[in-house]
């Protein structure tokens, strides 16, 4: 089996945000886009104009409806793609080595050369973010564009992940979840961010900011409204209305 | 093993080449880079598509349809080349042949059409984004019969947003996101400004702005939203005009807004033996009079220094005359708006009402501010700051789709003014060419003259009875009655009463049904069984009854077999296109813009981009406009037309890069040779400024009028009120009250006087046949497909390849369903069997599914067992185009009375649970038709580098 290197130099990850998350799956289309054509080999679809069409994705994005004990459903929309975990069992699984967390950055990645497409590597994963290529055989998994995030090739504002990049509700952000100070750790703590399944002891890079408290305005019947001063009637009929309107317009 | 880890290339070379063009995977238009690779013949392809971060539209970011655009391009449902038909019209049996021939059968049936009679042809267009050239080619034509598709769409949006405030939602306006603080929507398809749309929503939410979603399905935006108001369907204007109540009530109205800004302190004509009882009173200039509230006596509203009094009144020879504001209390103070009275139909209980109302409130006058911007109005006052109140508004289809629609987005704007919040810091902001009043814009024009071009436009807006489009016996000059009795304000036409008109025979037959991407034998008709008959039917003679069959699609769609000649179309990435100041532009609040697609690949199939394909037809027709005095072909193609057609000197399809007396120059200025190139270099696009102090108040600001003129915007400044009140449709009731040479016929005159209410005003939508159909049903667009253009990509259709019914838990429980059982959902029109679904975030009353999922069986080059064509279904069979029969013996649309605009979400449903069909597929299974293109490969290893 594979060991994980003791200590890595950043924690490079993703923190998602779950109240701005609109589910728009523009994430899941640019990676999809971007990995088909670099990193290692293209994200195949099976049956892709047929009756079960199945192909590679890295990143997808799941709903779940929620139904607080008071107040209306909520409808939560949850990407998902691999967490990076620090202790990734993932890799520890790996017969050959092929999958492995980088020292430098801490991205956790599948050398497809050496990849025996055994699948033991996302039976480990309890997180589902690794898929098997139905035409190449190997493990695919997200790279965290590490073909963009150093390219020297992109301007600098592009080296980010594609699904970053694209996001168009700024759901996504990328940096340094070991650095403290770096603007995605400080998201973190600003907005509680949190660890995806943390009894799973994985400890995940990644991050996912929770949605905000929702439906404040919706009160139960009984429960004072602080709002209603501001519709206390100047009139009650057009008269009255129309001699309020007449003195308020002389003070304007 | 200990640890490892190979050497990785980090800087790979991403593409050998990018090309900046358009997206065209909806209405939203975004910029973008396609990364050009050259495969192992060294030929360069497609490689990649990300956002363009300099582009005003999307700065960058791309959503799902935009990234899939690659699968778009190379989908195996492109046509390959023109085709005419062989067998049976809707059979799907089709010949190639040249385009030669193609011309030659086009001109064989349009020219004597042209010669003896051009309303023969009906030219309409689906989800076409050259209006203003396609509108040309058939007003050179000279029939009056064409229009897009906005008529089915979202006129209702459009049309009370420009009668109302001189602009509209759509993409036409936005939020004023850097300042809002509360942003409301209601019923938005996140298909138009989709993109601007949520990097609007990450941008308030950062903020820690807040949104309402008004929506009975909290999906996509609803879901993020703070708040979510799950209506139900039909009744928001209702529900606005509540809150309309309430804040009058309260007095919370920004009274200074309202007086100098809008028509709220014009005089109306309290006459009632006039005939202009009910109009504005006005100068011998045609000036709306107001009562300046300096003197106490009447003046033109523009007057400098003018002081318009909402309260004052004018009594002349024993008649009062109110102002517009005075008839507003009196309305919306009753007590039928009260939160109370409303309630239980709106489905929002009486307090959140008051609760929602009172947050408006508190947001836009306590949360006031300044902006450090000086500024002119139009009546010469200077004003050494922008007062702003950071409460905004979007809505679009959901609120407009329903016979009540015109009134309901009316009475939106309406709430927007009263608060003071249109035009402001904080608000709702136009984009140019808005602001533009309803009288800046062409009124329609159907005068038809054998082999001369129609009289003028065929769009606009009308302002009384004697704009109607109606021949000299009164009848309908247009084939889908638009600008008629029926729906006077249709501004964009009925696409979807034309095959049903063109089949009655009612009002004339015609000759030649024209139509370009418009999936009419399918999910863009109501009626789809219906629609396929009309036609398919042959009359005694055994011809179709509607004779022939012109489309133009680059896909193979649903329509496609019902056509007789077939106009391939190209790809988004194959063609020149402009995104247009004419049309419909891609313009920020901020600045003006326009965008150019121009062929990053050449087409390896033999066809050809529409427009250019319509410049051939032109010439060979010999349209005027597309003919040159020799008689020789005027534009070789749609690039030429793009850089030298001037639509007024100086004025053409592109703003950017043109010749001025100084050199190259944005806005007027003479056709520039080199101007495709210059927009290529630029990324595309062309965006100029508009200069801080103009940027808001545009209606009324005389920096905005003066720079918008010298765009080449207007020709003169156009400062105007907003029209709370809308004489036009008080021109249209006085005209039903008996007044007026035009007269409405009498079985109209009482929906007239009713629902043309100058101020805006809720009803029910007729009910007739809705006995025991009790549940609303409804569609909703995914945010990753447009129309039914996203099942033939084969990344997209793995997102949404099936929509089930989705039912409240409620009306599961009632039905004893459970997730993958069946229902029959009947309307008064039609059944469906389909597979249903639990969705708690739901109005208790409403049930849905996904937009344009379900496909016919041979159609996109799909497997006829794809689940698109087996599971998948669409609401629209239980739609029809009119109203069920009133005993009357004549056709009711099922149209908004005032607009026209197809009411797809007033379809009332009942649900029975049904045992699973025998073949486990959802009815109407209807058998497939012959795909012209064949099917798509079995496996996708797409990599175009090495």
């Amino acid at each position: 089996m594979t060991q994980l290197p003791t200590h890595t130099e950043k924690k490079l990850g993703l923190v998602i945000d779950l109240d701005t998350c609109v589910g728009c799956h523009a994430c899941v289309i640019s990676c999809k886009g971007w990995n088909t054509e670099n990193y290692g080999a293209p994200l195949s679809d099976q049956d892709p104009y047929g009756a079960d069409p199945s192909g590679t994705f890295l990143n997808r994005v799941h709903s779940y409806e929620v139904q607080p004990a008071q107040g209306d459903a909520q409808l939560i929309h949850f990407p998902k793609s691999c967490l990076h975990c620090e202790d990734a069992p993932c890799v520890t699984v790996c017969p050959t080595g092929a999958s492995y967390k980088r020292v430098e950055d801490g991205i956790v990645l599948v050398n497809e050369s050496d990849c025996i497409g055994c699948g033991l590597c996302a039976w480990a994963c309890p997180y589902g973010a690794r898929e098997m290529d139905a035409a190449e055989g190997v493990m695919k998994k997200c790279t965290l564009c590490v073909d963009r995030i150093y390219n020297e090739n992109l301007p600098e504002v592009d080296r980010e992940p594609s699904c970053v990049r694209t996001c168009p509700s700024n759901a996504r952000h990328f940096g340094d979840l070991g650095d403290p100070n770096s603007d995605v750790s400080k998201l973190v703590a600003e907005r509680g961010g949190m660890d995806l399944m943390p009894e799973q002891g994985t400890k995940p890079v990644n991050q996912y900011l929770p949605p905000r408290l929702k439906d404040r305005l919706a009160q139960d019947e009984d429960q004072i409204d602080i709002l209603a001063p501001y519709l206390a009637p100047v009139a009650t009929e057009t008269k009255g209305f129309l001699s309020w309107l007449d003195k308020t317009l002389e003070k304007l | 093993m200990t640890h490892i880890q190979p050497t990785l290339d980090l800087s790979p070379k991403v593409s050998d080449e990018v090309r900046k063009t358009t997206c065209y995977m909806c209405a939203c238009r975004c910029g973008i880079n396609v990364h050009m690779k050259k495969d192992p013949l060294g030929d360069l392809k497609v490689a990649y598509i990300e956002g363009n971060r300099d582009h005003p539209v999307n700065k960058g970011v791309l959503c799902a349809k935009g990234s899939a655009g690659i699968m778009q391009h190379n989908a195996p449902s492109r046509l390959k080349s023109p085709m005419k038909r062989v067998g049976e019209r809707g059979e799907g049996k089709f010949e190639d042949i040249s385009w030669e021939e193609a011309y030659s059968i086009a001109e064989s049936w349009l020219r004597p059409i042209r010669e003896t009679n051009p309303e023969k042809l009906a030219f309409f267009t689906g989800r076409d984004q050259s209006q203003s050239f396609t509108s040309l080619w058939a007003q050179s034509f000279g029939t009056p019969n064409y229009a897009a598709h906005g008529g089915f769409c979202s006129v209702n949006m459009a049309a009370a947003g420009i009668y109302t405030m001189g602009g509209a939602f759509w993409e036409f306006g936005q939020p004023d996101w850097d300042h809002t603080k509360l942003f409301m929507l209601f019923g938005v398809a996140e298909d138009h400004d989709s993109n601007p749309i949520k990097m609007g929503i990450g941008k308030i939410k950062k903020r820690g702005a807040r949104i309402i979603g008004v929506n009975p399905i909290r999906t996509g935006y609803n879901a993020v939203a703070d708040d979510w108001v799950g209506i139900t369907p039909g009744t928001d204007g209702l529900f606005i005009l509540s809150m309309i109540h309430c804040l009058m009530k309260a007095g919370k109205i920004d009274l200074h807004y309202l007086a100098q800004y809008t028509d709220a302190a014009v005089l109306i004509n309290g006459d009632e033996k006039s005939p202009e009882f009910g109009l504005k009173l006005r100068d011998d200039n045609g000036k709306e009079l107001v009562i300046d509230r300096n003197t106490g006596k009447p003046a033109p509203f523009d007057k400098k220094g003018v002081k318009p009094d909402l309260a004052a009144t004018m009594r002349v020879a024993g008649v009062t005359h109110r102002p517009v504001f005075h008839q507003m209390a009196d309305m919306y103070l009753d007590e039928q708006y009260a939160p109370e009275a409303v309630a239980d139909r709106c489905g929002i209980s009486a307090k959140r009402i008051r609760t929602l109302a009172a947050e408006l409130a508190r947001v836009a006058f306590d949360e006031a501010f300044e902006l450090e911007h000086e500024w002119t109005d139009f009546r010469g006052e200077h004003h050494t700051s922008m007062t702003g109140r950071p409460v905004s508004f979007h809505a679009m289809r959901g609120i407009s789709a329903h016979a009540n629609g015109f009134q309901t987005c009316r009475a939106l704007h309406t709430l927007q003014i009263i608060l003071g919040t249109v035009e402001v810091p904080g608000g709702f902001r136009f984009k140019p060419p808005y602001p533009k009043p309803a009288t800046a814009h062409p009124k329609p024009h159907c005068k038809v003259t054998p082999n001369a071009p129609l009289d003028g436009p065929h769009l606009g807006f009308v302002h009384g009875p004697d704009d109607l489009a109606l021949k000299e016996d009164g009848s309908p000059a247009r084939i889908d009655k638009a600008f008629t009795w029926e729906n006077p304000m249709s501004s964009h036409g009925l696409m979807h009463m034309v095959i049903s008109n063109a089949y009655a025979g009612d009002p004339y037959k015609i000759d030649t049904l024209f139509m370009y991407m418009a999936n009419m034998s399918w999910n863009s008709s109501m009626n789809t069984t219906g629609v396929q008959d009309m036609l398919t039917d042959k009359d005694e003679s055994g011809e179709y009854v509607i004779p022939r069959i012109i489309y133009s699609d680059a896909y193979s769609s649903e329509m496609v077999a019902y056509a007789d000649l077939i106009l391939p179309d190209t790809t988004y990435l194959e063609r020149h296109d402009c995104i247009s100041l004419l049309d419909r532009p891609i313009c920020e609040a901020d600045a003006v813009a326009d965008a150019i697609r121009w062929p990053v690949v050449e087409p390896d199939r033999n066809v050809k981009g529409f427009q250019s394909a319509l410049c051939d037809l032109g010439a060979r027709l010999g349209l005027p406009a597309f003919t040159n005095v020799d008689g020789s072909q005027k534009y070789a193609d749609y690039a030429d037309y793009i850089v030298n057609h001037e639509r007024r000197p100086g004025v053409g399809p592109l703003a950017g890069w043109r010749m001025g007396e100084n050199g190259l120059q944005g806005g007027r200025g003479s056709p520039n040779e080199s101007q495709l190139d210059n927009y290529i270099e630029n990324g595309g696009f062309f965006v100029e400024h508009i200069p801080d102090g103009a940027n808001y108040y545009k209606p009324w600001n005389a920096d905005y009028q003066d720079w918008a003129v010298k765009m080449g915007l207007y020709d003169s400044p156009q400062p105007y009120l907003f029209s709370l009140y809308s004489e036009p449709m008080r021109k249209f009731q006085l005209a039903a009250e008996g007044h007026g040479e035009r007269q409405p016929p009498d079985h109209l005159r009482a929906r007239i006087k009713e629902k043309m209410s100058p101020l805006p005003i809720w009803y029910e939508t007729d009910q007739q046949g809705n006995e025991g159909f009790t549940v609303t049903a409804l569609t909703q667009r995914p945010m990753a497909m447009y129309h039914s253009w996203g099942s033939q990509n084969a990344w997209l259709r793995q997102l949404h390849g099936c929509n089930p019914m989705y039912l409240p838990s409620n009306l599961m429980r009632e039905h004893d369903l459970s997730d993958g059982d069946w229902a029959e959902i009947t309307s008064p029109h039609g059944a469906i069997t389909v597979p249903v679904m639990e969705m708690a975030a739901l109005n208790a009353n409403t049930i849905w599914t996904w937009n344009a999922i379900g496909k016919r069986k041979g159609a996109w080059a799909l497997d006829e067992k794809a689940p698109e064509a087996t599971k998948g279904f669409l609401l629209n069979h239980l739609i029809h185009e009119l109203l069920p029969p009133k005993g009357d013996g004549l056709r009711w649309a099922n149209s908004d009375p005032i607009t026209g605009q197809a009411a797809w979400f007033d379809l009332k449903v009942a649900i029975k649970k049904v045992a699973a069909p025998a073949d486990a597929q959802s009815q109407p299974n209807m058998p497939p038709i012959n795909s012209p293109v064949g099917k798509g490969p079995s496996e996708l290893k797409w990599k175009v580098g090495q």
